[in-house]
């Protein structure tokens, strides 16, 4: 019979193989009286000493096949066996009690081990992986039973184990592992981040159901939707056989995607962007495609905290984010906080009805003392990349150069005190209500350019709250009225020189990709794992036919008519 | 003896890299190294016993450095904990 055990799904992929199930049992060192302390001292060094040429044999042989940046774990491994917390209480601990090495070790080890575990914070508990990594390792060595070597794996193998060190995760055999499988774990686990660079399906925290797992049983895992099969039945296994390689097949065409430029068939060129919430979101921007930062949400260094952010500190994350970027285009929106998202520590009042309230920009003006600081950390940013200014939630023309007028007074007294600001920083704006949509001819003499909040707009223009249920049917990105504001807002930019970007939910739909590079879209800014998706789509279609195409759309009667319309055209139900 | 605190600027806490560059600035100089943060004191030349401290962004931590070469050791070692780490 089939056994069916579900996990979190760390690394996608899919495998099918014979179980190497890793002995799941932790030794713990029995405490044995010595006679000579010193000789115990002595063979922990020397025993410390083999580890660090292991780690150093490990650290090397992952900087080879994953960069340095991966095998910063292994420095980190080596700065724990010169910890002075760990060695000398190892050495004091060996003298005072008169015990074992092995003990000793341990004992200490196990200290840090419970305190990392205690903390709040899941990156730095996880570092408790890192210490038992490190002292297992010694400890193997001091009782002459080396770990079991997972880069002499030779035959194709599912690994299955409680959890996986670090280090056993690097030394994987590539050629011979299809994935592992662990009873613990987290996404952010040590094992499951370098799966992920490691590119090989990992499912972990499966539970104890894996338990079960008989050494050289068969399993079928689909680390997609985090799906393990131990024993599965022939039929069962003919379908993951074919799973696999649809999905391989398709990360392939993917994969392909990421060198290519954004360009529809015939040519016409749009700029594929991301949306990050955080800095670390950065990276896998950069590694999906990603041809600029389409929008920066600032609000992570106000939420989760119980003060501002001081202007330093939010300078440094600018900068940060400019640097990594190199010379690419990075919008940065001002701070965006109302509607549902509060900051407790501002005292704001209650508002019966927030999303029609004070926030976002309304907010910003309204308070100098949080603007201004956020407006000088940007200008100090703006020299180290491509930094362009966003503000959200513009209703009416006097709040932009109201803003605008704000940045140049910061601008020059920052210039006036020496401070080096970037002469040019493209100055922008959301087009989420409709009052600026409807009237974008009128903003873009003051805009350098639009970013469309489809979110939001479609909220807005249909009177329905996003967050309501009952009303959810209202949320129509398709519907003709929605798609007229947006070519409006194209058009009046255009017009006036000026670029068009979409940044929400929409950019990313590849539906709604389409109309929206019929319309004469310029940038579509998503999140990172859409931008591959998107840029095959746009590059299978034709500019010229589109245009008519999504003026054609715009007449339809309602939503639901436009997606059929698209969707017909798109698989050739219909000529074009 | 010298003291003095300050608040952890990097967004995301005082993790694996910066404190790695924190215990190595601070194993460079002969003084005793202390660092505290939420009513814990621990020895600022142990990565492992800083990890301990759990220290999150706008933690105020706090610096106790007695020895030859204090003075230099607080400003080098205070700088690390308001920078913005990779």
């Amino acid at each position: 019979m089939t056994q069916r055990l579900t996990g979190i799904a760390a690394s996608p992929g899919i495998a099918v193989a014979r179980a190497v199930v890793l002995n799941r049992e932790e030794y713990v060192p029995a405490r044995t009286t010595v006679e000579r302390p010193e000789q115990e001292t002595a063979r922990l060094h020397e025993a410390i000493g083999q580890a660090r040429a292991e780690i150093e044999r490990i650290r090397d042989a992952t900087e080879q096949k994953l960069g340095a940046e991966k095998a910063a774990i292994f420095e980190g491994h080596l700065l724990i066996l010169e910890d002075p917390d760990l060695i000398e209480t190892t050495e004091s601990r060996i003298r005072e009690e008169a015990v074992n090495a092995e003990y000793a070790l341990h004992e200490t080890a196990q200290t840090f081990v419970e305190a990392l575990t205690a903390l709040e914070d899941e990156t730095l508990r996880e570092r408790a992986a890192d210490v038992r990594d490190v002292s297992g390792r010694i400890i193997g060595i001091l009782r002459g039973a080396p770990r079991r070597d997972l880069s002499q794996l030779d035959e194709e193998c599912i690994v299955v184990a409680a959890d996986l060190t670090p280090s056993d995760t690097a030394g994987l055999n590539l050629d011979a592992v299809r994935g592992f499988v662990t009873e613990v774990g987290s996404r952010t686990s040590h094992s499951a981040i370098m799966a992920r660079s490691l590119d090989i399906p990992a499912i972990v925290g499966a539970g104890p159901g894996i338990r079960a797992v008989a050494d050289g049983a068969l399993v079928a895992m689909d680390a997609v939707e985090g799906v393990l099969l131990i024993d599965p039945s022939p039929e069962e296994l003919a379908a993951y056989t074919d799973k696999k390689a649809a999905y391989e097949r398709r990360q392939r065409e993917l994969r392909a995607w990421a060198q290519r430029p954004s360009a529809s068939a015939d040519g016409r060129r749009v700029e594929l962007a991301a949306n990050i919430g955080k800095l670390e979101d950065v990276q896998k921007a950069l590694d999906n495609g990603a041809e600029a930062i389409g929008l920066f949400r600032t609000e992570f260094l106000y939420m989760g905290r119980d003060r501002l952010p001081t202007e330093e500190e939010q300078f440094q994350s600018y900068k940060y984010v400019l640097e990594k970027l190199a010379g690419k285009p990075v919008v940065i929106r001002t701070l965006d906080i109302g509607g549902d998202k509060e900051l407790p520590y501002l005292g704001l009042p209650q508002e019966s009805n927030p999303f029609l309230g004070r926030r976002a920009l309304r907010f910003c003006l309204s308070r100098p003392d949080v603007f201004r600081p956020q407006l000088r950390a940007l200008l100090r940013a703006s020299r180290y990349g491509n930094l362009k200014i966003m503000f959200p939630m513009v209703a009416v023309l006097e709040e932009l150069t109201e803003a605008k007028r704000i940045l140049e007074e910061e601008k020059q007294a920052l210039v006036a005190s020496g401070e080096e600001v970037a002469d040019r920083i493209e100055v922008g704006m959301m087009i989420e209500i409709p009052s600026a949509a409807v009237s974008a001819d009128l903003f873009a003499s003051e805009a350098d350019f639009f970013s469309v909040g489809t979110n939001d707009l479609i909220q807005y223009t249909m009177a329905a709250d996003r967050m309501n249920e009952t009303v959810s049917y209202l949320y129509q990105p398709y519907h003709p009225s929605v798609l007229r504001l947006i070519r409006h807002v194209i058009d009046a930019a255009h017009a006036a020189g000026k670029w068009v970007g979409v940044c929400g939910e929409m950019a990313g739909d590849l539906t709604a990709i389409p109309l929206l590079l019929g319309l004469g879209l310029d940038e579509f800014s998503m999140s990172a794992g859409s931008i591959l998706p998107a840029r095959e789509r746009i590059g299978s279609l034709n500019y010229g036919e589109w245009q008519a195409l999504s003026r054609e759309a715009l007449n339809l009667r309602g939503s639901g008519d436009v997606q059929a319309f698209v969707q017909d055209r798109l698989e050739g139900r219909r000529d074009i | 003896m010298i003291t003095q605190s300050f608040t952890v600027a990097n967004p995301a806490g005082f993790h694996v890299r910066p404190i790695k560059s924190f215990v190595q600035a601070a194993a460079a100089f002969p003084c005793k190294v202390s660092v505290s943060c939420k009513g814990k004191t621990v020895n600022g030349k142990s990565s492992l016993s800083m990890l301990t401290l759990g220290i999150a962004a706008q933690d105020e931590v706090t610096l106790e450095i007695d020895g030859e070469r204090e003075e230099e050791a607080m400003k080098t070692l205070g700088e690390l904990l308001v920078k913005i780490h990779e």
